[in-house]
């Protein structure tokens, strides 16, 4: 038998590794061309304390995991473990996949710290979070960061009910860690037949408080904050300005300009959808980011009456299930920074024939609220913009 | 002539058809001769001026028709004239 022992073989890959010392490596990072710095420590280690800007793929994991971060064969690599050794076995594995430029810290963390560098304590999940959100962090796109962005995200739910109660529901199992429902209403036993977040027992209570105890039943992870008001000019700014995202699944005009103008106001992307009948389309609106408002697409609110709502021209009862499932979906691509964001598309579903149709929404200059010289720099009377005879709130 | 598509809440005016093919050279056109061959569609979408209702949008394929010519958009015998009314339903 040939013996090879542990020396031996790190001696040879020495003569095919190029070392670089924790000092080079500090100029690299904060040089023209960073390379990827990947940690390739066990879980355990990497708790205690890393580089910022390290990615952290287990020494076991790593060339399955690495095309993931670096495709290409000529991306700049530097391997870290702890003290040096373990990184020069995996940057000849690397090069072995066909990676040119792959470097091993010598000295490894425990060399950058003795040496003085800052070091960073990574947040992570706790072992019961890693199993209930398995199937998102083994996905590249979300990953640990990915579920960490979600369970530190806040998102404002305008409605719980058609839209409000599957979008609720999935970024509740999503782990979004604060979920801010805004809704007056209690349940009625007719909003079974679409709203799914409550129960027959639930009939009679605020409708905030039964989606409360369904979340609190399917994630205990999730922080729900309910706002069981009317949602107005006067408290609309104080609500949304503690979310990140908000979610609109109101059932009328004026709200919708309030929710639209509010959130214009304080730069907070907007997952907007409505629903009729058969039909629904759903779109996102982020004016900090150069896309186009609610107004833009409707400067004018329908006279009253012009328009039947749900409730006097129903509603097929899985068609908000739909269309606030897509509002959680465009939610998460915001939450976690993956995808293309629905912006300056309107998605449209046509349930009877089965189809979905995308139209383009375009930015309008003269936009009284987002344009190039806006005319609505507060929050106005919603319910007389929308000629209804006033009541003083808006719902 | 162009296809109109027709969003379910006004098919009860063309006899449960999603799409109908209508004559005309331009959306205004197409529009006055689907008021005409389909009574009832005409006050759900126009004006008494038969200018298009503003909570209404209306677009060629995928573009809005106030992105191009309004009403005056011309249209040919493949393009799709889309009728999508603001809606406000979410409960």
């Amino acid at each position: 038998m040939n013996y090879v022992s542990v020396i031996d073989l790190l001696e040879q890959a020495q003569q095919l590794v190029r070392e670089i010392s924790v000092q080079q490596l500090h100029r690299a990072l904060s040089g023209e061309n960073p390379p990827l710095l990947v940690d390739i420590r066990e879980l355990d280690e990497w708790q205690q304390g890393t580089i910022a800007g390290a990615i952290f793929i287990p020494r076991g994991n790593l060339e399955f995991r690495i095309e993931d971060e670096a495709f290409d064969r000529d991306t700049p690599i530097a391997l870290m473990c702890a003290g040096g050794v373990r990184s020069i076995f995996a940057a000849k594995s690397l090069q072995d996949m066909g990676y040119t430029d792959v470097v091993s810290v010598a000295g490894g963390f425990e060399g950058w710290k003795d040496a003085g560098f800052p070091i960073k304590v990574p947040q992570t999940l706790s072992a019961e979070r890693r199993a209930r959100y398995a199937r998102h962090i083994i996905m590249p796109e979300v990953g640990e960061a990915g579920q960490l962005k979600l369970l530190n995200a806040k998102v404002l739910l305008i409605g719980a009910g058609g839209l409000g109660s599957p979008a609720a529901i999935y970024l509740a199992a999503a782990g979004v860690g604060t979920i801010g429902l805004v809704d007056f209403d209690v349940v009625d036993t007719s909003n079974l037949q679409r709203q799914i977040i409550h129960r027959l027992d639930a009939v009679g209570t605020p409708k905030v408080q039964s989606a409360a105890e369904t979340i609190a039943r399917l994630n205990p992870d999730v922080h729900v904050i309910g706002h069981q008001v009317q949602l107005t000019s006067q408290n609309a700014l104080d609500i949304i300005q503690n979310y990140d995202i908000v979610l609109n699944g109101s059932d009328n005009f004026p709200t919708r300009y309030l929710v639209n103008d509010a959130c214009v106001l304080l730069g907070k992307p907007l997952v907007d959808a409505s629903i009729f009948r058969f039909d629904g389309n759903v779109t996102v609106y982020d004016t900090a980011h150069g896309s186009p408002c609610y107004r833009c697409r409707y400067p004018d609110p329908p006279p009253p009456g012009e328009v039947p709502s749900c409730a006097e021209g129903g509603v097929l009862g899985v068609l908000p299930g739909i269309i606030g499932s897509l509002q959680a979906v465009e939610a998460i691509k915001l939450i976690v920074g993956i995808g293309t964001p629905l912006v300056g598309r309107s998605l449209q579903y046509d349930a009877l024939e089965a189809e979905f149709r995308e139209f383009r929404v375009r930015k309008n200059p003269d936009c009284p609220v987002c344009g190039e010289h806006p005319t609505v720099t507060e929050l106005i009377d919603y319910q007389e913009f929308c000629g209804i005879p006033h009541r003083g709130t808006v719902h | 002539m162009a296809i109109v598509r027709i969003p379910s809440p006004l098919r009860k005016y063309t006899g449960g058809q999603a799409k109908v093919t209508i004559p005309g050279a331009t959306v205004a056109e197409v529009m006055t001769n689907l008021a005409a061959a389909h009574p009832g569609i005409a006050p759900r979408i126009q004006n008494d001026d038969g200018s298009i209702k503003r909570f209404i949008n209306v677009f060629v394929n995928e573009d809005e028709i106030r992105a191009l010519n309004g009403d005056a958009t011309t249209v040919s015998d493949t393009d799709e004239i889309s009728i999508i009314p603001a809606m406000a339903g979410g409960k």
